[in-house]
């Protein structure tokens, strides 16, 4: 049961991840259709922001490995 | 044409593969009888041991996670080759030996037939016999069996050794996870030259053989256009230096350039090694031990490189109220501690979650075919996975750079964070 309820938090926390990812990936590309000049440094942030959010992501699914207690 | 032809003998010899592990189940079953390949997907037909059926359900995700796992020997595709074994036991003292004492089958799965001092070989893996009545020295055993058993009210997979008709436990290794992915601090400590160890020495040879080659033609070719292998990695090294050292560092980049470039060469060399099919198979930068201790080196250049004003901003926050210090201050301790342990995680599971999906897509051809037992399933299992290993293995080669990038990128801002000289005019202004 508890493993269950812990898949499903991982699951929430994926889709968090998701949607997070893609706004910056929509944005990024946004940008640089805008202003394609600056597509280095707009790269470079888009992957940095992503990371970021990875991580939060990832803290969530040791999260719930630790719950589940795999 | 070409392209054609190589992509049909791709297809081809995962086909094959398909009609080969139903051959390999066939024998199995018939000759090798008393053989336990109970860890192994699909190997478990007809096996006797101490009088229990070895027989093993196939489940793809045990098979990646074995398959993942750090082991005793180095796999060369099927040649099992041994390597040094150091272990440590507070029972016993320390016992060096090399892993061929198991005499595991050469081609095999890694699994000792020869028990040493107490120790097996299970699965490429060392394991302690922990029950009482075990003898020291060379024994020979009769098989390893897994069995899920009920340890502090939660199911653990445990080897068995089979010996003279009865059953002796096994632990694994000591690991440092805290109980985290399922180890813990057992009755032995593995110090061995693993596969992940000798495959870090191979690409620490490789890379100090490239860059000192390099360097010596950047020496050699001053003020001349680069050629060879100097030409291939310039751009990677100017990449780092102006993309990543100096956007993110400024004036001190100079300083930080040989350490980012070191740990990104480190983890790329480490990624795209680990990508290489059959060779070694080794999964270092998936290793969570890895990526912590370079996730710590990165935590300790990170802080002895802080000025006063990083640690000010840290445990003062200046220029808030005090009861938003309340709230700053400690979620700004916690995320000191965040930082390093999400680098950990990200490489970590990054690299893991691409080994453990081709592991799983390659496990088609088992849960396709029936674990031999339908050919037809079997050869379009196998077609189907090396199709779908081929896609993954691609994003998987954009994955191992994407994460060295980050890895540096990170450290670097980090460190940028850090050694930031703060502009303080606006402050004193009023």
């Amino acid at each position: 049961m508890v493993g269950s309820i812990a898949a499903i938090g991982m699951g929430l926390a994926v889709i968090g991840a998701a949607i997070g990812i893609g706004w910056i990936g929509s944005s990024a590309m946004e940008s640089i259709a805008r202003q394609p000049e600056a597509v280095g440094d707009i790269r470079s942030n888009m992957i940095l922001m992503a990371a970021f959010i990875e991580g939060a992501a990832l803290i969530a699914l040791i999260l719930s490995f630790l719950v589940a207690g795999v | 044409m070409l392209r054609f032809f190589l992509s049909t003998i791709y297809i081809l010899s995962f086909a094959l593969l398909g009609l080969a592990q139903h051959d390999h189940n066939h024998d199995h079953g018939h000759d090798h009888g008393d053989h336990s390949h109970a860890e192994e997907g699909g190997h478990g037909h007809g096996a006797v041991i101490c009088g229990e059926q070895a027989h093993h359900e196939f489940n793809a995700g045990d098979n990646a996670i074995h398959h993942i796992a750090d082991a005793n020997v180095y796999s060369i595709g099927p040649l099992q080759i041994p390597l040094p074994v150091i272990l440590y036991a507070p029972d016993r003292g320390w016992d060096f030996f090399m892993a061929s004492k198991f005499h595991a089958d050469l081609i095999g799965h890694g699994d000792g037939h020869v028990a040493y001092n107490g120790y097996v070989l299970d699965g490429g893996s060392v394991k302690r016999v922990t029950g009482a009545g075990f003898p020291d020295g060379e024994v020979n055993i009769s098989g390893i069996i897994h069995k899920k058993v009920e340890v502090d009210g939660k199911d653990k997979e445990v080897a068995f050794v089979c010996y003279k008709e009865q059953l002796y436990p096994t632990d694994s290794k000591s690991t440092a996870d805290g109980g985290l992915f399922g180890g813990g601090i057992t009755s032995f400590y593995d110090f061995s030259i693993t596969k992940n160890v000798t495959s870090m020495a191979i690409v620490l040879l490789f890379l100090s053989w490239l860059f000192l080659s390099v360097a010596k033609a950047c020496k050699r070719n001053e003020g001349k256009a680069p050629t060879g292998l100097q030409n291939f990695m310039e751009p990677f090294v100017s990449f780092i230096q102006d993309e990543v050292a100096v956007p993110f560092i400024g004036d001190k980049a100079p300083k930080f350039l040989p350490f980012l470039l070191a740990i990104f060469f480190f983890i790329l060399g480490l990624n795209l090694f680990g990508q290489i099919p059959f060779f070694g198979g080794s999964n270092v930068t998936g290793n969570l031990g890895v990526t912590m201790v370079l996730a710590i080196i990165a935590f300790i250049i990170t802080n002895i490189n802080g000025n006063a004003d990083y640690w000010k901003h840290l445990f003062f926050a200046p220029g808030t109220p005090w009861f938003v210090k309340l709230i700053l201050v400690p979620v700004e301790l916690l995320g000191l501690f965040v930082k390093p342990i999400t680098l950990m995680l990200r490489l970590f599971a990054n690299i893991t979650a691409g080994h453990m999906v081709i592991l799983i897509f390659v496990s088609f051809i088992f849960i396709f075919g029936r674990s031999g037992e339908s050919v037809p399933g079997a050869i379009g299992g196998a077609v189907g996975s090396g199709l779908l290993t081929l896609f993954m293995m691609a994003i998987e080669l954009v994955v191992a750079f994407v994460q060295a990038f980050v890895f540096t990128i990170l450290t670097a801002s980090y460190i940028g964070a850090a050694t930031e000289e703060h502009d303080h005019h606006g402050e004193h202004a009023h």
